[in-house]
């Protein structure tokens, strides 16, 4: 690093303020709940049924928004089609949406009087103050941070790549699984990653859509709300825990999309 | 037998082409960048739609659009080598030739793509990455690819641009012996007039969406249709063994009779360059005398006026080009059959090793 001294004392003050205000919160919930407390807190058998519920309705939300989001991602990202923009910018709303806002959005559009209530209960599903309801919220907020960063990775597939691959006898959909999703591959785990954070630390959304039923609709972090105005250690334990799981998913994608068979396609170019 | 019809309209540019190239038989469409060179091989690969064309492999068409004939990308196979080669970068090189294999059983797939590879001399590089290869390699792994499905026509996309100046001699000796022996026809694009020149049986120049001019190397040279194609055609290219003289030159010995110097170092089978505007022509025993060293009796087989420069096709007895200027045209009173002698300097004929 080169420059006058006043200004590399700048960069790395300013680094450092970043680094340590940042952290600092979550320095501080390990140090306050002591190793005891957080075995005591797992002992407990709301804290496990959070658990439970956060890590079931998150992946299922994950397996959907996966499932559906790819291949959309996928139609945005290759083909050039009147709309597209627009469409673009309503699939990145709920990024921008406070939390509560999408909650009464669901609510309005899902919930028994709201535009398709009609259609759900004749098909006699049951979303509000349901399980099933904590998956939808889920998915609502987290689906674009995953179709978002999708189609990045679709974008930076070099073309010449689909084009090569038709010419060899493939068809599109042959294309799209063994060249185009291969190809995105560290992108499309890096979308993974990020929607799956974003749907494990939900809450506004599901507070208000689902509600905050113990075994039901508790997720972790409503479980650690309710736990905030009685039992504050009890707070600080699950906290630890869902940084720990947050922490862990983000160190999982990191080695996996760093291994050769996602990686080689981004270090190719 | 390729035949390829079509004409469509992107933004501003316009596309109008018909060719054919045989079976067994290189056709080279050269052109300046933005000739819509690459946007022929597209048509015919089915990668983009025109307007109005028709496009036939032998007795299959491929594309009518007045009897609404398209047949898919896919089912056309026709094998492509695209300008950066577009080898899958999360594959192996052996799988990248196998993908284009998928109906033949697992085991048959490995076997075939190997001995594709052993075909181009890459075999050990059967499990190595396309990152790691040098371009040389890909574009080798690139061909065997393209070739693996036994494809109905072959398109080339610039095959050698890729390559430095070292490896593109031997990489377009090769794939020239390659096209020969594939038996299928084969469409190649290149900027540049002298990979045209070695590659094609008959070459197209191409500019602002058309064909302006088709004919051999030589007929392209000797007579251009435009100023630009005679500027486009460059240098002229004899082929012949090379040898370190005593007097610190290089003798070539021209294929077919005659010799020529260069001082550019060499030895074993070259082709020597010239540009046309480097050849002085005189009647007679009137080139003696000057500092030219190469001074090749031959007999002029065409004269094309271009403007103020005049083209003159020679037979040396490999076809060569003049380029001289009309008053001196005219001086010398320039018609075919009649005798000259063509000199020019060592220090203008440059050697590529063959």
């Amino acid at each position: 690093m080169s420059g006058p001294a006043w200004f590399r004392a700048l960069l790395v003050g300013a680094l450092a303020l970043t680094v340590v205000f940042l952290a600092l919160p979550v320095v501080a919930i390990f140090v306050d709940a002591g190793p005891l407390d957080l075995v005591r807190s797992l002992g407990d058998e709301g804290a496990v049924e959070a658990l439970r519920l956060s890590l079931l309705c998150s992946s299922i939300a994950v397996a959907v928004i996966v499932l559906v989001g790819t291949p959309a991602a996928y139609l945005l990202a290759t083909r050039r089609f009147r709309g597209r923009s627009t469409l673009m910018t309503v699939i990145e709303l709920p990024l921008v949406l406070p939390p509560a806002v999408a909650g009464i959005g669901l609510l309005a559009a899902l919930g028994p009087r709201g535009l398709l209530g009609g259609l759900i209960e004749d098909a006699g599903l049951q979303l509000v103050l349901t399980t099933a309801g904590v998956v939808v919220a889920l998915t609502f907020v987290a689906a674009p941070f995953y179709v978002r960063q999708a189609q990045a990775a679709f974008e930076a597939v070099d073309r010449s790549w689909l084009d090569a691959s038709r010419t060899l006898g493939a068809g599109e959909a042959r294309t799209f699984l063994r060249v185009a999703i291969p190809g995105a591959g560290g992108g499309l785990v890096a979308g993974l990653a990020l929607a799956w954070g974003r749907a494990l630390g939900e809450f506004g959304a599901t507070l208000m859509f689902a509600g905050s039923f113990r075994g039901i609709t508790q997720t972790v972090p409503l479980a650690i709300y309710e736990r905030f105005s009685t039992d504050f250690t009890g707070a600080l334990a699950l906290s630890a825990v869902l940084v720990g799981m947050s922490a862990a998913l983000l160190l999982a994608v990191r080695l996996l999309s760093g291994s050769s068979w996602l990686g080689g396609a981004r270090a190719a170019r | 037998m390729l035949r390829v019809d079509a004409s469509l309209v992107l933004g501003r540019f316009e596309l109008d082409v018909a060719l054919e190239a045989p079976a067994g038989r290189c056709l080279v469409l050269a052109g300046p960048s933005g000739a819509g060179k690459t946007t022929v091989l597209r048509v015919v690969a089915g990668l983009v739609r025109p307007r109005h064309g028709h496009v036939a492999c032998g007795e299959r068409t491929w594309l009518d659009t007045e009897r609404r004939i398209d047949v898919p990308i896919e089912r056309r196979r026709c094998g492509y080598v695209f300008q950066d080669y577009a080898l899958f970068g999360h594959l192996s090189a052996w799988r990248n030739v196998a993908y284009g294999l998928r109906e033949l059983p697992r085991a048959e797939r490995r076997r075939r793509a190997h001995e594709l590879l052993d075909l181009f001399g890459v075999a050990h590089l059967a499990d190595a990455h396309p990152r790691t290869l040098s371009g040389g390699e890909r574009q080798r792994v690139a061909l065997a690819r393209a070739l693996a499905p036994r494809p109905h026509a072959l398109l080339l996309d610039e095959p050698l641009s890729a390559l430095d100046a070292r490896t593109r001699a031997a990489a377009g000796r090769e794939l020239a012996s390659v096209l020969r022996e594939t038996g299928v026809p084969a469409l190649l694009v290149t900027h540049d007039f002298t990979e045209a020149a070695l590659l094609g049986d008959h070459i197209g120049v191409i500019d602002g969406g058309r064909v302006i001019q088709h004919g051999t190397a030589a007929d392209l040279a000797a007579s251009p249709a435009s100023a630009f194609v005679a500027d486009f055609t460059g240098a002229v290219v004899l082929t012949g063994m090379a040898a370190p003289g005593a007097d610190g030159l290089t003798h070539v010995v021209i294929d077919g009779g005659g010799e020529l110097l260069s001082t550019d170092p060499g030895s074993g089978p070259v082709a020597a360059s010239v540009y046309p505007w480097e050849i002085a022509l005189a009647r007679g025993d009137d080139g003696r005398g000057g500092s030219a060293q190469n001074r090749l009796a031959v007999e002029v087989t065409s004269v094309t006026h271009l403007g103020n420069r005049v083209r003159v096709g020679l037979a040396a007895p490999q076809p060569l080009t003049a380029e001289v200027t009309a008053p001196a045209a005219r001086d010398l009173e320039l018609a075919p059959g009649m005798a000259v002698v063509a000199s020019w300097k060592a220090a203008a004929t440059r050697l590529l090793k063959l």
